[in-house]
């Protein structure tokens, strides 16, 4: 007899996310002190070999030259990697993203360019179709006014306080967003006067297919997804969600597609430095009664 | 033995990349074409679909492509369609209100689904083979291996005997369809690691199998 996925749901997708910087891949901690952690070609190989589910190769500082290298890697692992790659960073045009999908990648990711200029995101759908169009957001909470000892103030999912973000959060320019969460572009250096849920629901508007959701607080934490921004993202829009940031345990994976209602987790570090394999990342959802796709033995 | 030389329909969107690649793995060399003309010297047709219902249909009838595929299938000739390449067979489309090639009865819908369904069907899901063990269905387990998804629409058709394969998402839908020497799915193969593969290297060898017979 057969036996279709538990629910009837489609399987939960665990993404490793590459940080490319002039071809070789890098990942920040809150995105500096780089460290080196080999050739994309060959990572996307071996966690294809594991059982991801999808690759996401971000790169971090797009000059036009680095684009070119980017383009060679997109093409490298297209030819050797049957699973969809999705690129981003630093593609501003129409013609970027045409140059990116014809290099082999699925999708491409928009984060800063679609702030700047959200005709891009309808631009791009119309020509490539909405499932190429992936928006990513980074999101960030807002600081408790001065005055308020905390009691109802917003927490950082790690419980510090988030006034150790010093990227300029509440600035006096931009008055407050509705769900607390506020959109930053440039890497999360720059604040927007941009509700983050706001902004979802408006980029799918404009046609973006998924979502890309970065917490700017917890990435780079290792204390967890911020599962409240996830779901409150999630619940807002129909397409899916990437969660990103903060993953360090793999509770955490489950945390966030349970209750953040994520479609998909974006993870680095725990995965690049062998923390968890893939494949122990896959058994443990799949014990906690997530559907996923176990992986076959290597080929 | 020379390698069967495939026709990969490109309608003009690029990104072809990873589909030809993946057919090469498979064994087959690969022509892209942008008209009919020389698809007469290749064993099969591919048609990746790509981008939206009504920019791909008006590409087709454009380029002469529409009823090259039509004459194709009409005469058995191997053909495998993907994603779009399947939709584009039926007789009506709701993405854009068109009507399609009209090769099979049936028709294409968007999914109706509840609030907790994301829509596009996007990521990994089972396909159910029906028809027990085939050529086609080689090296797969018949109802448990997963395909890459991505769609916000889905084949309907009454005629059961041109099922493949159905998935679940929310309900069953028609995932894949066969017919004689004509295959098509809803998932992308050349996006589906070893068992997406494991398909086309069976549609390649029974390509080898038909030059023989």
């Amino acid at each position: 007899m057969s036996e279709p996925t538990p629910t009837g749901q489609v399987s939960v997708r665990i993404i490793p996310c590459l940080d490319v910087h002039a071809g070789r891949v890098v990942k920040g901690v809150n995105f500096v002190n780089l460290i080196d952690a080999g050739d994309p070609v060959e990572q996307a190989k071996a966690y294809e070999a594991q059982g991801a589910d999808e690759l996401v190769f971000l790169d971090i500082t797009a000059s036009s030259d680095e684009r070119a290298i980017m383009r060679d890697v997109v093409e490298r692992t297209a030819s050797e990697c049957f699973m969809p790659v999705t690129v981003g960073g630093g593609l501003r045009t129409v013609e970027d993203i045409r140059t990116m999908l014809n290099a082999g990648a699925d999708k491409v990711s928009l984060n800063t360019a679609a702030v700047k200029n959200p005709q891009l995101i309808k631009d791009a759908a119309d020509i490539f179709g909405n499932q190429c169009i992936v928006v990513a957001i980074d999101a960030k909470r807002e600081v408790a006014p001065p005055g308020n000892d905390g009691g109802a103030a917003p927490i950082a999912p790690d419980g510090r306080c988030p006034q150790e973000n010093t990227a300029g959060s509440n600035s006096p320019a931009l008055p407050p967003v509705a769900s607390g969460f506020r959109v930053y572009t440039h890497g999360g250096r720059t604040p927007t006067g941009l509700d983050a849920v706001a902004w979802a629901k408006e980029v799918v508007r404009l046609g973006a297919g998924e979502i890309l959701l970065t917490s700017m607080d917890a990435d780079g934490t290792k204390v967890g997804y911020d599962i409240e921004l996830t779901r409150a993202v999630s619940e807002a829009v129909e397409v899916p969600v990437i969660a990103s940031g903060g993953a360090g345990t793999l509770d955490h994976l489950v945390d966030v597609l349970k209750e953040g209602k994520a479609s998909a987790v974006l993870a680095a570090s725990i995965f690049h430095f062998g923390t968890y394999s893939i494949r122990e990342a896959k058994e443990h959802l799949n014990a906690a009664g997530l559907p996923v796709r176990l992986p076959v033995g290597s080929d | 033995m020379d390698s069967p030389l495939i026709t990969v329909i490109d309608p003009g969107m690029g990104n072809l990349h990873s589909v030809c690649r993946a057919w090469e793995r498979a064994g087959a060399e690969i022509r892209l074409a942008a008209s009919p003309d020389g698809v007469e010297e290749t064993a099969a047709l591919v048609f990746p679909g790509q981008g939206g219902m009504s920019h791909c249909m008006a590409r087709l009838e454009q380029s002469g492509w529409a009823q090259t595929i039509k004459d194709w299938i009409a005469q058995d000739k191997p053909f495998f369609g993907i994603c779009l390449g399947l939709q584009t067979l039926f007789e009506h489309s709701e993405e854009g209100n068109i009507k399609a090639l009209g090769i099979f009865p049936g028709q294409v819908k968007r999914f109706q689904l509840g609030r907790e369904y994301k829509i596009p069907h996007m990521g990994w899901n089972a396909a159910r083979f029906r028809g027990g063990e085939s050529p086609m269905t080689q090296g797969l387990d018949l109802s448990r291996d997963q395909f890459y998804f991505v769609h916000s629409y889905h084949v309907t058709t009454d005629e059961e005997s041109l099922v493949w394969c159905e998935t679940t998402y929310g309900y069953d839908f028609v995932s894949g369809i066969a017919r004689g020497n004509c295959y098509a799915t809803q998932y992308h193969p050349e996006k589906s690691q070893a068992k997406g593969l494991q398909i086309y290297r069976n549609f390649v060898e029974s390509l080898e199998s038909l030059s023989h017979t």
